[in-house]
């Protein structure tokens, strides 16, 4: 599975991430913007949240937009799956892996 | 560091069953602290079409990650008729919620689609076969006129709930103050309810600022014989457990019953009767038994039954 357009997920609520992801073949991971309401406190956290995301789903390279109101982990995360599979195309009603990359 | 739920429990006390859309973080993150019986987290109706690949991200990571304590976890999954009901039961299953409401119920073979589909499921997660409870929802005539097969469909099934939004517009009829458009599909579906030995719950009350409307809607589903609600908003969860808690006298009946019958009961003797008068039999018994554990739920109970 492959990001093949931009894919976006997530609102701009408060307590939800809006988190965007546009392919490149190079670069690694690059936050082309970065904003939270929460920066001061937990920034890093939530950097480490969406790298280790998409280190799961295995995206070496892609530009990254997180626009954060304040979500919890668990949202984070869902927000990037989510992105992600939404910028590789797939099939929404596709069989997906519960458990497996999606933990 | 996912959360262990415990292993659903059928027959539970479902009082209150409050739908929250899966989608929204805001929502789901403390869906628990509002204090109703069950939770429904919503993939149908309350999603939009285009984001019902993002509802079930957000459902499965809450079902694993937030600890919901005591309260029931319920999931509305989408119709047989959308493209979605599948990938939603994996996700539910997956995420390890303890029930799935099934929409739009019209037969038992739709209850039994859904089962078939839990199970393979349970098998591909790991989970235990059969732990995943079910209930089902009439959403139309042709679903209310097949309550009783519906009801009895799966051994998963715990209860059946009418949603009177969609009924209504079958039925080309309005909200009635006094129900009387809603007579037979409640009249009906709690007669197949009782008949099958599942639960029985009632459609929303959506005006949620007529607390009057409401109290009226409520009392007259206590005195119908319906075990809950299902409800729109945290507002309308005390209301439900208030009007649904015995009085004083109802519980010092229902323990004069109890004792008098275990006692009675030790002396081989069936029928008797009890302070005041009135005769009592085994018949007496389970509905006594239910006040106390009513009592007990609503925070009221002080005996030691």
């Amino acid at each position: 599975m492959e990001l093949k357009a931009v894919g976006t997920a997530g609102t701009l609520e408060s307590s939800d991430v809006m988190i965007t992801l546009e392919p490149t073949t190079s670069g690694g991971i690059v936050f082309d913007s970065f904003e939270s309401s929460v920066i001061n406190q937990y920034g890093r956290q939530i950097k480490a949240e969406v790298l280790a995301s998409l280190e799961r789903l295995g995206v070496k390279n892609a530009k990254v937009i997180v626009n954060d109101h304040g979500a919890l982990d668990c949202t984070i995360k869902a927000r990037v799956e989510c992105a992600f599979y939404r910028g590789c195309q797939c099939d929404m009603d596709g069989k997906f892996d519960w458990g497996g990359v999606i933990r | 560091m996912s959360i262990p739920r415990p292993k659903p429990e059928k027959f539970r006390l479902r009082r209150t069953m409050m739908f929250m859309n899966a989608q929204k973080p805001g929502l789901i993150k403390d869906a628990y602290i509002y204090g109703a019986d069950s939770i429904m987290l919503d993939l149908e109706d309350a999603v939009a079409e285009n984001q019902k690949d993002s509802a079930r991200f957000s459902l499965y990571h809450a079902l694993k990650t937030i600890d919901y304590g005591d309260t029931e976890v319920i999931v509305r999954i989408n119709g047989l008729d959308t493209p979605h009901w599948k990938e939603d039961i994996r996700v539910c299953v997956a995420g390890g919620c303890d029930g799935i409401r099934i929409a739009k119920t019209e037969s038992a073979k739709d209850v039994q689609i859904v089962d078939e589909a839990v199970t393979e499921a349970e098998k591909e997660f790991g989970v235990e076969v059969g732990r995943t409870l079910l209930m089902a929802a009439l959403e139309s005539p042709k679903g209310v006129l097949n309550a009783y097969e519906i009801c009895k469909a799966s051994p998963r099934l715990f209860g059946v709930a009418l949603s009177g939004g969609d009924y209504r517009k079958c039925m080309q009829v309005k909200v009635i103050p006094g129900g009387i458009e809603m007579l037979f599909a409640r009249g009906l579906m709690l007669n197949a309810a009782r008949a099958a030995g599942i639960q029985c719950f009632d459609t929303v009350f959506t005006n949620i600022n007529d607390d009057e409307g409401f109290r009226a809607e409520v009392k007259q589903n206590v005195e119908m014989g319906f075990d809950g609600k299902s409800l729109v908003n945290p507002r309308q969860i005390n209301i439900v457990h208030e009007m649904l808690a015995p009085t004083q006298k109802e519980i010092a009946e229902a323990e004069k019953i109890v004792r008098a019958y275990r006692e009675n009961a030790d002396k081989g003797v069936g029928v008797f009767t009890i302070e005041g008068g009135k005769m009592i039999d085994i018949a007496f018994v389970p509905g006594a038994e239910r006040v106390i554990r009513l009592a007990k739920a609503s925070g009221i109970y002080e005996g030691d039954l």
